[in-house]
């Protein structure tokens, strides 16, 4: 087992801990925090993939700007335990199992697959640097990143109109 | 690493997400397992685009770039929908005083 392996299974292990304790924790502000640490596993496994751009990038924009202003939101409204709204324990039974099966009949359905050979290169490969990814995006792909751009203007504008009062 | 690692953790980590939106009745929570969707498919994504390159980076040197450039479209345009989401959010707050999806009911009358 190389340094490799255990970092992988180190980083799934913490990745699945936090999603099953961002679904499982009562208060929201905890479900912010583990969330925050499920992607930082994520971004483990990109470093390790040697994905460095998208790395950082799910370090800035999840972890640094969505997570605050999810944070911000939660406190905003003064969200905690005792406010927290209830399922009956039946309903979560049967999301809990509808969920379940859902990975069930997934992993069934991929176990056998010829995949099974392929490998992901990890550690080496320099697609994922910034360099190879700048080149890309700004001659093949400098179309739809404009247009994204024209996107989060909109998105803005839609955010102050619906948020303002009136 | 073998892909399919990489494909079981991305299920999981998916259907964990849709357990929480069954399971959960806080719209922003609903919302964070949204998120944790995403960034299961972008963690897939990216392993594929690894395994892309792996077979055909004899070829061509930046196979399966691709699928990183896809990723940060998905984080662009993430962004874009936490933004409008949660100022919505925010106007239900404003008018039921409540983030309980099960208020939301009266959409369907």
């Amino acid at each position: 087992m190389n340094i490799v392996q255990i970092l992988f299974w180190f980083l799934s292990v913490v990745a699945l801990f936090g999603a099953l304790m961002v679904i499982s924790s009562k208060s929201p502000v905890h479900s912010v925090l583990w969330l925050i640490v499920t992607f930082f596993s994520i971004s483990g496994h990109y470093i390790l993939l040697n994905a460095q751009f998208l790395a950082i990038v799910n370090i800035i924009v999840y972890a640094g700007a969505i997570m605050v202003l999810f944070l911000f939101v939660i406190m905003l409204m003064n969200l905690n335990k005792e406010t927290e709204p209830r399922k009956n324990r039946w309903l979560k039974m049967a999301g809990a199992v509808a969920g379940g099966a859902l990975l069930l009949v997934l992993v069934a359905a991929l176990k056998d697959s010829d995949l099974k050979q392929q490998e992901a290169l990890v550690k080496t490969g320099n697609i994922g640097l910034i360099e190879e990814l700048g080149k890309q995006l700004f001659s093949t792909y400098v179309v739809p990143f404009e247009i994204s751009s024209i996107l989060f203007l909109s998105a803005m504008v839609g955010a102050v109109v619906i948020g303002k009062k009136d | 690493m073998p892909i399919n690692y990489y494909i079981f953790l991305s299920l999981a980590l998916f259907a964990i997400g849709i357990v929480g939106v069954l399971t959960r009745r806080n719209a922003i929570i609903i919302f964070m397992c949204i998120e944790l969707m995403l960034n299961a498919v972008n963690l897939l994504l990216v392993a594929f685009s690894k395994m892309h390159h792996l077979q055909l980076s004899g070829s061509n040197a930046v196979a399966g770039s691709e699928g990183q450039l896809f990723v940060f479209f998905i984080m662009v345009v993430a962004a874009a929908e936490v933004s409008v989401g949660l100022a919505i959010i925010v106007m239900l707050y404003r008018n039921v005083h409540s983030v309980d999806v099960n208020f939301l009911n009266r959409l369907k009358h």
